[in-house]
């Protein structure tokens, strides 16, 4: 009990004590000017470190316990609160309790002497060389090479030179088109008004070649290479020809009367093209068609390509119409 | 003790003096000139977060069966990436708040930074002798912009799988050699060989983190070597004399308290308001795709670009000149930079103004060049609002290939508009001045 009642003794005499002050060392002039004691705002501050420290160690609690709801929102709110204490605790100790004095002082200039002086050094450190440009040239040409040779491992990075496999799909004639889970589509369970996602039995499909989208429409409809859309199903690549996204939109009329025909659409970009008309571009940035995967249906019923795409797959560059789509 | 601390380490290093001025550097008053410091304290945190997280980050792509803790995805193919970032907001104590103040601090970072260089667009900061610091600040909003973009992408959830995606084919649009760098970057076609990831990852957390930490120090060393710019408030300030407030002890707490401010934001954030849930995304997956996506905010201008440029490729015969992504993904963004990088050369040269400039010039008081920044600001901001046409179309059912008609043509009309409304408010305001 004397123990306790000391230390409230000792607590009560710091936090109410006036403390007095350390007397000066030398009698120097002050650097930073004086100002007026602010208890109030001292004591603010003590509060705001107390309550600071009480957060801080709550967000250890919090650390601490398991199994607890909404965790991560106690630790945002422990640690964020900690913060915020003592960021109050900075902004009154900046406006109440130090001196902002505003001082003037020039600003720094240039030096023109020591810069004559650096180009003179320069160049009478050059004094017994004959034939400097020369010199200059030759040694630039030495240091390029290099950096040149340093710079040239930098191509096994990748098949810089070897553009020819972006020309490359899985699909060739006779593949069978399966989902996701691998069963084939029969040719009778496409229906109109919505669209698939195919991929080719039995190749990787984490290739830009791969997937591919298959709608089905009244086969009248169909305007351009007719012989590819047994019974109105048409297949084209789902990569988009624009910036390379899954064409994952299948814009369907409601009320056929007014509104746009059935189109396939990129989600990235809206790039939104015609599967009525060899996958051509309706609207948005899309530079080329999306290219068409010839479909026939085997005698199991089921949905085969019957050759591979209408042209290559995948975003434009500088190549993409001087090949054909390859398996 | 203080005596004692100081004489041992000027014995050692011999740097009293040079921490005696360092203590007494004037720090000119206003809040704008905060900003830097606001992205400067993000920075901060972005390192301290972004070090956790690389402890429980894993940078393969190779495909693995998810048997974790979110059950919805249980059973489903995803990769070591995907299930790393999972595992750490799931099953990490305390990981998920990590992650979420990290995606935070990089938005409010690269957002401080536009604000930043807005500031000293229009108070004239850049002007000599600070036309070097400007471009190393030009520097790190590119490499900012990079970096978060690697960041995000790293996730391999499907967002940064459609994100990639397009980056690639941005960089597959650049005309002549687009492919062959493509090729070098993925290591193959998309979405590249298993080299990829781990190059992404090496970019994310050292050699971007690593410029713009070199940057920082270069810009910081010369900001302090030619001393702060000011406004002209009184008749103290002068070109040759700068007024403010020294670093100790009048700026310290300050300074101090606005980092606390920053970290109490983020960290609030982080735990209160969430971002980027790649769990309802899912796994990325080529052949996979969602409607309504939107990347981070400091993007969102490259998207509306992409979105707006109507569709062909230039061609030559059977050879693609210019693929369509490159105006919207490579070249808007190469000539904003541009002309934000030659700003400072261009103005000297058309007023032929080669002094030093120490103070600051309000808005009012260059009209012109006002009334330029406006008109770019408004054209950047405009395309980066078209970016978001979908969500309006969905959110109000206005017609989105309205939307982009009106877009193209306003993104041309409204600047030229904005141009000649400041101008003039410009020269009011200066007027009524002169008339007070």
């Amino acid at each position: 009990m004397t123990k306790l009642r000391d230390w409230l003794i000792a607590a009560g005499v710091l936090l109410l004590g006036r403390g007095s002050p350390p007397a000066p060392r030398e009698s120097r002039p002050r650097i930073v000017a004086p100002g007026e004691p602010d208890r109030r705002a001292e004591n603010i501050v003590l509060f705001l470190f107390v309550l600071a420290t009480i957060a801080a160690a709550a967000f250890i609690a919090v650390y601490a316990l398991d199994r607890l709801s909404h965790q991560t929102q106690w630790l945002g709110l422990a640690i964020g609160g900690a913060f915020a204490l003592l960021a109050l605790a900075g902004t009154v100790i900046a406006h109440r309790l130090v001196v902002t004095e505003e001082l003037v002082e020039p600003y720094p200039e240039d030096s023109p002497d020591a810069q004559d002086e650096i180009v003179q050094i320069v160049e009478e450190s050059g004094s017994r060389f004959t034939r400097k440009r020369l010199v200059t040239v030759v040694g630039a040409g030495a240091l390029g090479t290099i950096g040149a040779a340093l710079l040239a491992p930098a191509a096994s990075l990748g098949p810089l030179l070897h553009t020819g496999e972006l020309y490359r799909t899985t699909w060739r004639r006779g593949r069978r088109l399966v989902d996701e889970g691998g069963t084939p589509f029969s040719a009778d369970a496409i229906e109109e008004g919505t669209f698939y996602t195919a991929y080719p039995e039995g190749a990787d499909r984490e290739l830009v070649g791969s997937p591919i989208v298959v709608v089905r429409l009244p086969p009248a409809e169909i305007r351009d290479r007719k012989d590819w859309a047994p019974r109105g199903i048409v297949a084209y690549s789902k990569i988009c020809t624009h910036a390379g996204c899954a064409v994952a939109l299948y814009r369907k009329p409601t009320f056929a009367a007014v509104q746009p025909r059935p189109a396939l659409v990129c989600p990235c970009h809206y790039s939104t093209f015609d599967p009525a008309a060899g996958g051509a571009v309706l609207f948005g940035p899309a530079g080329r068609p999306l290219p068409q995967l010839p479909l026939e249906i085997d005698r199991a019923g089921n949905l085969r390509a019957s050759g591979t795409f209408s042209g290559p797959v995948g975003p434009s560059w500088w190549g993409v119409r001087m090949g054909k789509a390859r398996s | 003790m203080i005596r004692r601390i100081v004489r041992f380490l000027d014995q050692r290093t011999g740097t009293a003096p040079l921490l005696k001025k360092s203590l007494r550097y004037l720090f000119p008053d206003h809040w704008s000139f905060l900003l830097g410091e606001v992205a400067l304290y993000c920075f901060v945190l972005l390192v301290l977060t972004g070090i956790y997280l690389t402890f429980f980050f894993d940078d393969s792509v190779a495909q693995m069966t998810y048997h974790g803790s979110y059950r919805p995805l249980d059973g489903s193919t995803v990769s070591h990436a995907y299930a790393s970032v999972l595992h750490i907001s799931f099953d990490v104590k305390a990981g998920l708040l990590i992650r979420q103040t990290h995606h935070w601090a990089a938005n409010v970072f690269v957002a401080a930074i536009v604000l930043h260089v807005l500031r000293v667009f229009f108070t004239g900061a850049f002007r000599k002798p600070r036309d070097l610091t400007y471009l190393l600040g030009l520097g790190m909003l590119m490499l900012a912009l990079l970096e978060g973009y690697a960041g995000y992408s790293l996730a391999d959830d499907l967002l940064s799988g459609m994100g990639l995606a397009i980056g690639y084919s941005v960089a597959m649009s650049i005309p002549f050699v687009g492919a062959n760098l493509a090729n070098l970057i993925w290591d193959g076609p998309f979405p590249g060989s298993s080299s990829f990831w781990p190059r992404l990852f090496i970019a994310h957390v050292l050699v971007l983190p690593v410029l713009i930490g070199g940057l920082l120090a270069a810009h910081l060393v010369l900001v302090a070597s030619r001393h702060h710019t000011q406004f002209k408030r009184s008749a103290r300030e002068s070109e040759r004399h700068v007024v403010g407030i020294p670093a100790f002890p009048g700026q310290a707490p300050r300074s101090i308290g606005l980092m606390f401010w920053v970290f109490a934001v983020l960290f609030l954030l982080g735990g209160l308001v969430q971002i980027n849930p790649v769990w309802l995304w899912g796994p990325y997956h080529v052949g996979d795709g969602t409607n309504g996506a939107q990347p981070d905010w400091y993007l969102g201008w490259l998207i509306g670009a992409l979105r707006l440029v109507p569709g062909f490729d230039l061609t030559i015969g059977h050879y693609t000149l210019v693929p369509n992504p490159f105006w919207g993904g490579a070249l808007f963004p190469g000539v904003v930079f541009g002309i934000l990088i030659l700003w400072p050369w261009l103005e000297r040269k058309v007023t032929g103004d080669d002094a030093f400039h120490n103070l600051l010039e309000r808005p009012r008081d260059n009209p012109w060049r006002t009334a330029i920044g406006v008109a770019i600001l408004t054209w950047v901001f405009l395309i980066f609002v078209s970016g978001s046409a979908d969500r309006v179309d969905v959110l109000f059912g206005i017609d989105y290939a309205t939307q982009i008609w009106v877009y193209r043509v306003a993104i041309w009309v409204v600047p030229l508009i904005a141009l000649f409304v400041t101008k003039r408010v410009c020269d009011e305001l200066v007027a009524g001045e002169r008339r007070r």
